[in-house]
Parts: structure tokens; C-alpha cells; sequence
């Protein structure tokens, strides 16, 4: 067989004839029937713009450009391409830049992406002589976008001396790394989450001066190291300007995150093993908590109660099995049956809750307000058009009373079991 | 208190305190963390202690320290170091000198730097462990503390750690008690000459009052223009939410009981 494609003018003529009586039937046979672009034997891309579209309700021609109607191909490819970021692999570096996230909950937090998206800055200064982003991760994480997040190398500690709450073996940790490597920078979030304490552990360490509570890092090439820092001081109320130390620890939203490029990730490992410290102070672990007497801005979990509900002893009784902080709207307490310190919205409590239950409430815009910054609302209410529904990320339309009593029942139920398996 | 002879000798507990600044007016007050870890301090049975300050004594500091007296102490130790020194080292040697078991300190000063790092400092200087943002002192035995250290989200950890250590204190142990006028006028300042140490870098950097920080905007980055249209029209809140209508309360509460389980926040 020839290898050369053998063209049929009398076709294509027909092809691009659309008055042709035939021209349905010979674009269905070369293939490219419904098709508006199509490869030409030339190489160049040809268009049918009289393919493009549909024929609305009306008779008019209509085009949809989102990509659904047509050229479905062309938006997949697009969406993938998008998805596949260029990735950045940085061979010999230059030098290293290192950062320490908190991991809090065992995953990159906003915080850490924002940190990470400054180690970048400070990395990439230079296209000719790039450095690496290295980031050291310390126990048990559970973190898969370690690359879209702008690491180039990843040194993961998951030894059980660095596990849990361990400042004196960490620091052990940073100090080698720091004999190892010798970063230009190291970053460490400045958060209460432990990035704050060993930051300054290792500062006193090292005997560097950092520079905490940074909220802006600029180039500057009237500096030593190329850079200024805005940091604050004095609790918040001086801003002081002063050029970049090695030892950074710097605040939320100090930098963009990573968008645009993915990263390596490599593993990377200690040059020897950690040696064993003696700790001088031991941790027993996280003590119980009784939720009713944790601040209402600080809760992880609020049980929340409205003008709904009618059975408060079982209210009560069910945030006392569920082991959530019990909240109110205002009119709950207004009428009596919350104390005024319990109140939640604009003008009570903001709160900060994982997961706020609102049951019984409507969802007044300040009581929306208080709860702007909860990340998972659960709503239950017997009017299905309330605001609060629209808030919610589960909203369950019944009787507050007796669908608490079947949750507590539920949760009592399965606390039996685990206790039976165990 | 009554001092205890079948305690054996006294706990000798030294809390640092520092000069505060109020948030609102800027008038110099005691520091809240410093005055919570003095409060602290007095919770602990059978403890002798002693409270710390390092700089001078002027018109407007004075009543500032006056109020750590008036939370009932007879004299307070000032160790005499100029406006603007590194007070590090004096504080170090004054440390070394006593014979503290206990440091106890706020985690950060309401004036100048603010680093929060003169605790760090201290403790690699002195070779001691060092607790951060602690809650309570639970118990002090064999020359090893019990404590509850604070963590976000209201929680609670308990440490162990022996003594001689330092402690730092912020915002979630109990509050102070009322400084008392009387006390606080018949107190004492001790004053004692400090080695100085200046802070050179301190003063070669640029000071202004703190700015307000930029919002951060939200970046859209859409590839076609639909995508970009629809990202500005769109609501900010709404919608996605699942919503459960007919369900019986059996039904509505599973579904409740998942997303719980989901987020783990069942103990």
C-alpha cells in the first residue's frame, strides 16, 4: 500500500459547497461531520465557521462559547494543559532556602502556602544562579501537594523522638541541617502552632538576630543581603523596616502563594542520623477539655441554639454528648435561655468554629456575619427557605428536638461500640 | 498563704515583669502577660517570690511598676539599665546570681521590639528548658514541674519538665488580680547597677507607628474570558450546600453524625 494520503477534489469541492445537495453525506465520509475544525492534508488548521453553533428555540443561530456545545475536544485539551503546570526542576542550586510549616492537622496550612510562596521570591531571585526551596516536614502527614505548593526538595523527619510535642529534638534537627546545608534563609511561620517557638528556639541556638512578625519582604539593593523587611513590633503597633536576617519568622499573608508552577519535591535525607537527645521536658499528651469552658471565639466545635428550639434540657444535654460549646442567636438570648456571653454574631461572639451546628436559627445577616469564618455550618431548621439554608453546607429541614435526640443517640451508640471493640 | 514547714524549703520563683503599653491610649500600664504570670506565681503553694524588672525607674514607669506591687509585694528588684540597652546579659547574670528555680515571663513586651525572644535568649544563656504559653501550673515535686501548656482552639497539653526551668505565659492563663492601691504606694524598689549592653542594631533601623496591612485581593487567574466573567458575577457566599427536605429526624441525623465524623470533631 502507498503510503501517500490520495485526495478526492471532487469531494473537498463538495465539502466546502454546503449548497451541494450532497454535502451532508460527503462530510459524514471524510470524517468530519459535525466537526467545525479539522487538520487540513497541508498541515494548516481549517475552520467551518457555519459548523459552529446550534439553532435556538427561535430559529437564530446561536454560539456557546463555554465549551460545552462544541469543540469538546479543543476545552478538554485546554483544561488539561491548564492542570499541567510547567514543572520546575532545579538541578545544582545555588543555595537553599529553608522553611519549617506547621503541618497543622498534618497538612500545608494558608499560612505555610504563603510562607512557601516567599521562599520562592527569595529562590528565584536570580534566573541565573537559582536556589532550592527545601522544606522540613516533622512526623506523620497526610499532605499530597507538597509540589504545587513550590518545594523543590522535601526532607521529612518522621523519627518518633520528632513526633509530638518536641522543641529540644527539633531544634537538634534544625541545628543540623542548618551544619549540613547552611541556608541563606530559614522561614518559619510565626504562629502559635509551634513555627513561632522554634523559630525563636533557633535563633538563640545559632545566636542569629531574626526578624519576627514580618508581613512584607521587598528587594532592596541598598542592603546586604538584597533585602528589606517590614516587621511588627511592640504588640502590634510599631512597624519596624530593617534589612532581611537569615532567620525569618513572618505573618499570614506575608507573600502570594505558588500558582503557577509546580515543583520537585524530592526526597531528601540527613547526611547522618539524628542523634538521640535526652529531653528535658517530657510530654503527657493533650489533657481533656470540658467544651462549655472554652472561649466561644476559640471553639472548634459550637452547638448553637435559636428561636427554634423548644426542649433546652435536651439542647443542653446533647451538646454535653456531642462535646460541642453551646452558642446562641440573640434571640435565644434575649428571651432568657443563654447567658449574654454565649451570644454569636455581630454583635456577640465572632466565632472561628471547624464546624458550627446552628439549630433552630433563621440566620439574621448578623448572625451570618459571626459565622463568616466557620468552615462547615450544619443547619437545622423546619422553614426550608431560610437564610440560614443558604449559608449551610448541610441543611436539614425537621424538628430540631427530635433529630438532636436521634444524633445523640446515634453518638452514644457508637461510642458503645468502640468501646466494645476495644 | 501560709508559709508550710512540712513543704519543705520554699520554691524560689522569679517572674521578670516589664513596663506595658495601653493598646488604646498608649499610656505605659503593667504588661497583661507579665501581670498574668506574676498572678501565676501566687497561685503556686509554699513559693518565695521575687519580681525582676530591668530599666530605670522614671515619672512615667513608676506607676506602672507600682501596680505588680499592689498585686501584694513589699519590693519589687530593679536592675538599672538605660533607655534602649540590650538587657540580655544583665538579666542573665542576675539570674545566674539568685538561686531561681522558677523564671517566669510574659511572651512578649508591649514596647520596643516586641520579639518575644529575651525568654529564648535566657534559657540558651542558662542552659535551661524552656515552656511556652503556659496555662497552669499543676504541681511542683522532686525538683520537676507539672504543667498545662495552652494550645489554639482552647485545648490543653501537659508537660513535665525539670526544674530549673523557664516559663512563659500569654494570653490564656488566668487574669491578674486588681492591683491594690496601698501596697502599691508602701512598696519598695530595689535598685541595683546592671552591666549594660548596648543595642546597636536597634537603633539603625527605621521605627513608624504600624500601618494598617493591605487586604489581600482575590486573584482570579482564568484562561478564558467565560471563565472570567463568571468569576467576577458570581455571589461571594451560597449556594453548594446540600439540603435535606422530607427526611425523617433518623435520616436528618445521619447525615448530620457523617459530616461530624468527616471533620473530627467527635471525641
Amino acid at each position: 500500500m502507498s503510503e501517500v494520503q490520495r485526495r478526492d477534489p471532487r469531494k473537498e469541492w463538495i465539502a466546502r459547497n454546503r449548497l451541494h445537495p450532497r454535502h451532508l453525506e460527503v462530510l459524514a465520509e471524510l470524517g468530519r461531520g459535525a466537526a467545525s475544525e479539522w487538520m487540513g492534508p497541508h498541515g494548516v488548521l481549517r475552520r467551518n465557521p457555519h459548523a459552529v453553533g446550534f439553532t435556538g428555540p427561535n430559529g437564530v443561530k446561536r454560539i456557546d462559547r463555554s465549551g460545552a456545545q462544541q469543540g469538546v475536544t479543543g476545552g478538554g485539551a485546554a483544561a488539561a494543559a491548564a492542570e499541567q503546570k510547567p514543572r520546575v526542576e532545579i538541578s545544582d542550586p545555588a543555595f537553599s532556602v529553608v522553611v519549617v510549616p506547621d503541618m497543622a492537622g498534618g497538612r500545608l496550612s494558608g499560612h505555610d502556602r504563603d510562607l512557601l510562596g516567599l521562599a520562592r521570591r527569595l529562590a528565584d531571585v536570580d534566573s541565573a544562579s537559582r536556589g532550592v526551596v527545601v522544606a522540613v516536614v516533622f512526623g506523620p502527614h497526610k499532605e499530597s501537594g507538597f509540589e504545587e505548593a513550590g518545594i523543590d526538595r522535601l526532607l521529612h523527619l518522621d523519627s518518633p523522638d520528632v513526633t509530638g510535642y518536641a522543641p529540644e529534638a527539633r531544634l537538634g534537627a534544625l541545628g543540623m541541617i542548618d551544619m549540613a546545608w547552611t541556608p541563606r534563609h530559614w522561614l518559619l511561620p510565626d504562629s502559635k502552632l509551634g513555627g513561632g517557638e522554634l523559630g525563636r528556639r533557633l535563633a538563640a541556638r545559632l545566636d542569629e538576630r531574626p526578624a519576627t512578625g514580618v508581613w512584607q519582604v521587598e528587594a532592596d539593593p541598598n542592603q546586604a543581603t538584597g533585602w528589606h523587611c517590614i516587621a511588627r513590633g511592640a504588640a502590634e503597633s510599631l512597624d519596624i523596616q530593617r534589612e532581611l536576617p537569615r532567620i525569618t519568622l513572618a505573618l499570614a499573608e506575608c507573600a502570594e502563594p505558588v500558582s503557577e508552577t509546580r515543583h520537585a519535591a524530592a526526597p531528601l535525607s540527613l547526611p547522618e542520623p539524628l542523634p538521640t537527645t535526652l529531653s528535658r521536658i517530657e510530654d503527657l499528651g493533650q489533657v481533656p477539655v470540658d467544651p462549655s469552658g472554652v472561649a466561644l471565639s476559640e471553639a472548634e466545635f459550637i452547638l448553637s441554639a435559636g428561636n427554634g428550639v423548644k426542649d433546652w434540657d435536651g439542647f443542653h444535654h446533647a451538646a454535653e454528648v456531642l462535646g460541642a460549646t453551646e452558642g446562641a442567636s440573640r434571640v435565644a438570648v434575649d428571651d432568657g435561655y443563654m447567658a449574654r456571653d454565649r451570644q454569636v454574631g455581630a454583635t456577640g461572639t465572632w466565632v472561628t468554629a471547624k464546624v458550627y451546628v446552628a439549630v433552630g436559627i433563621s440566620g439574621a445577616i448578623q448572625h451570618l456575619q459571626g459565622i463568616q469564618t466557620c468552615e462547615k455550618v450544619i443547619a437545622i431548621n423546619m422553614d426550608p427557605g431560610c437564610d440560614m439554608f443558604k449559608r449551610a453546607d448541610l441543611a436539614v429541614v425537621g424538628d430540631s428536638g427530635k433529630i438532636l435526640e436521634s444524633l445523640v443517640t446515634m453518638v452514644e451508640q457508637s461510642r458503645e461500640e468502640s468501646r466494645d471493640a476495644a | 498563704m501560709q508559709p508550710d514547714s512540712s513543704r519543705g524549703p520554699a520554691l524560689e520563683v522569679t517572674v521578670l515583669v516589664s513596663v506595658g503599653r495601653h493598646p488604646v491610649t498608649g499610656r505605659a500600664r503593667r504588661a497583661d502577660q507579665d501581670a498574668r504570670g506574676v498572678e501565676l506565681a501566687k497561685s503556686l503553694p509554699n513559693a518565695e517570690i521575687g519580681l525582676l524588672h530591668a530599666g530605670r525607674l522614671s515619672e512615667r514607669d513608676e506607676p506602672a511598676l507600682r501596680s505588680y506591687l499592689g498585686m501584694g509585694f513589699a519590693e519589687l528588684s530593679l536592675l538599672e539599665q538605660p533607655e534602649g540597652a540590650d538587657v540580655v546579659p544583665a538579666v542573665a547574670e542576675a539570674l545566674e546570681a539568685s538561686s531561681s528555680q522558677l523564671v517566669i515571663a510574659g511572651e512578649r513586651a508591649e514596647q520596643g521590639e516586641g520579639s518575644g525572644l529575651m525568654p529564648y535568649l535566657l534559657a540558651e544563656r542558662l542552659g535551661w528548658p524552656l515552656v511556652t504559653s503556659l496555662a497552669a501550673v499543676e504541681s511542683v515535686e522532686n525538683g520537676q514541674a507539672t504543667l498545662l501548656q495552652a494550645l489554639p482552639r482552647g485545648q490543653r497539653r501537659r508537660l513535665k519538665v525539670r526544674l530549673p526551668a523557664l516559663l512563659t505565659v500569654d494570653g490564656s492563663a488566668p487574669a491578674p488580680r486588681q492591683s491594690a492601691y496601698g501596697p502599691a504606694r508602701r512598696g519598695q524598689f530595689d535598685s541595683v547597677p546592671g552591666s549594660v549592653c548596648d543595642d546597636e542594631p536597634w537603633s539603625q533601623w527605621q521605627v513608624q507607628p504600624a500601618r494598617k496591612r493591605p487586604k489581600r485581593l482575590k486573584i482570579v487567574k482564568a484562561t478564558s474570558p467565560r471563565d472570567r466573567f463568571k468569576a467576577a458575577a458570581a455571589k461571594s457566599e451560597g449556594g453548594g450546600g446540600q439540603v435535606l427536605t422530607d427526611v425523617t429526624p433518623q435520616e436528618g441525623a445521619e447525615a448530620i453524625f457523617k459530616l461530624l465524623r468527616e471533620e473530627e470533631v467527635l471525641r
